[in-house]
């Protein structure tokens, strides 16, 4: 028990004083999930609102997709982006595996579907005559858009919080695409699964509490817009 | 929609590298028996310095540094399988390998050394003894230096590990030592990762000083011939660097508690 007790004195010791290396790893887990969530959102959301509207059989097939797609096994989505990424890939002559910007293409196919599957089912819920009383008006698509995106906020809201929560905590797509490298790649989750391989536990403990944080405000976050949406 | 579009290129132009504008980056992938003991954050600096760059280092076993080279994904690597090392050479993925350290492995058992193998200096029967004895062993099971290293004791040995007894833990050096640790089991480490853990753990060393044990590291660069991309003269310079009397000077003052953890061996005379 002692050995916990020292790692969580020293994880303290580590949040308190506010080292870079700690600070930087936080840093860089904010950035990537941020960018790649914003992605999901600006891309998600539209493809959600607008999957919604349609009656086609077709459509229905993409929203059982998305629902399916939500639980997508991280590693699946590394490896897949890897292959595609790697030098010897379609896509390697652009050179970005072990880049963030590997890591961000890797969270946002994870982020996507969760974003905008919840998206349908924030608009789902929404009265069907907020559209064609918007039209009858004389609204063109994008105001009609905008219409039902203000009606439908909290539900998208919670829909990109959600989005934000699988991302943060993810380790997967991190590791195999991001290549935990210092100061660049390696996130919260990385350098856990590092720290404690090293027998460190200080470190990742204080890591594990700011995880532990964010997961928590996003759940609170969460539970707020889905009580507004109701 | 213009809107959109905006945001879009934003979050592109914020995904790109903070730093990355400096100075060139040069990709390393190296074993994570040399990563951990932390002896490139002291010998990188000065490099990164001056040749105004930055070293971004990817941490896997041998064998998966190696694969990632030959897909072309870095530009240089410092791993730890001599053969494996000149089929890598030999087959046009890599030019001008040079020895840059050594150190040697040795067999961790548990307290009690229940196998019986305790000062033997002969590694392969001291495999021999453990397998016939159904003692547990965790193997690295991850194709990296350390594995190939034990992989080629069990066929100088003639014996074929398999069963309950012969984990593969597929996890890298510290991993691998900790689950050792936890289970009691046998396990076969580098010294320098042996030393760093030491403290943290209840294994003894039962074989050490065999030949067969030597452990020496190399540096490699991807060939500009295979790809065109790969950084080659920044790696050239990491070559020329990291095999300079001022570097040598750096690995070999690098030490835990006073025992060296590495031996500089670019000079030459060690192999």
């Amino acid at each position: 028990m002692d050995y916990i007790w020292q790692g969580l004195r020293d994880s303290l010791r580590i949040i308190g004083s506010l080292e870079p290396e700690f600070l930087g790893t936080v840093a860089i887990s904010l950035k990537v999930s941020f960018i790649s969530t914003a992605l999901a959102t600006v891309l998600g959301v539209p493809f959600g609102m607008w999957i919604a509207e349609k009656r086609s059989p077709g459509a229905r097939a993409i929203i059982t997709i998305l629902n399916t797609l939500m639980s997508l096994p991280t590693v699946v989505v590394g490896l897949m982006v890897y292959s595609f990424l790697s030098r010897r890939g379609p896509l390697g002559e652009w050179g970005l595996l072990y880049t963030q910007t590997a890591m961000v293409i890797g969270q946002f196919i994870l982020a996507f579907p969760i974003v905008a599957g919840l998206s349908v089912s924030a608009v789902a819920g929404l009265d069907k005559r907020i559209r064609t009383t918007a039209v009858s008006l004389g609204a063109d698509t994008t105001q009609s858009f905008r219409m039902y995106l203000r009606e439908a906020r909290y539900g998208v809201m919670a829909a990109v919080v959600a989005g934000f929560g699988r991302v943060f905590a993810e380790v997967g797509v991190s590791m195999m695409l991001g290549g935990n490298i210092r100061g660049y790649t390696r996130n919260i989750t990385t350098a856990m699964a590092l720290e404690t391989s090293k027998g460190e536990f200080a470190f990742g403990i204080a890591l594990g509490v700011v995880l532990l944080t964010v997961a928590l405000a996003v759940n609170i976050l969460f539970g707020l817009f889905r009580e507004r949406s109701r | 929609m213009r809107n959109y579009l905006k945001l879009i290129f934003l979050c592109a132009l914020l995904s790109l590298p903070i730093r990355g504008w400096a100075g060139e980056i040069l990709r390393l992938a190296t074993t994570t028996s040399t990563y951990e003991t932390g002896l490139l954050d002291r010998i990188l600096p000065p490099f990164e310095q001056a040749h105004d760059c930055e070293v971004h280092v990817i941490s896997v076993g041998t064998g998966k540094a190696m694969q990632i080279a030959r897909n072309g994904d870095v530009d240089v690597i410092l791993v730890h399988a001599r053969e494996a090392e000149d089929a890598f050479v030999e087959a046009g993925y890599g030019v001008n390998r040079r020895d840059v350290m050594y150190n040697d492995f040795l067999l961790l058992g548990p307290v009690g050394d229940p196998a019986g193998v305790g000062g033997l200096n002969d590694a392969k029967l001291a495999l021999k003894r453990i397998m016939a004895k159904g003692k547990l062993f965790v193997s690295r099971g991850d194709d990296s230096g350390t594995h190939q290293k034990e992989r080629r004791l069990w066929k100088k040995a003639k014996r074929e590990p398999t069963g309950a007894w012969y984990l593969e833990a597929g996890q890298g050096m510290s991993a691998t030592l900790r689950m050792a640790d936890e289970k009691n089991g046998y396990v076969m480490v580098d010294r320098a990762t042996y030393l760093l853990n030491r403290d943290k753990i209840r294994l003894k060393p039962v074989v050490e000083g065999d030949p067969d044990l030597f452990n020496p590291y190399g540096i490699i660069p991807v060939s500009p011939y295979r790809y065109a991309h790969v950084k080659y003269e920044l790696a050239m310079a990491l070559v020329a660097w990291m095999t300079s009397p001022e570097c040598q000077r750096l690995i070999a003052a690098y030490d835990w508690k006073g025992t060296p953890l590495f031996h500089p061996s670019a000079a030459g005379g060690n192999n």
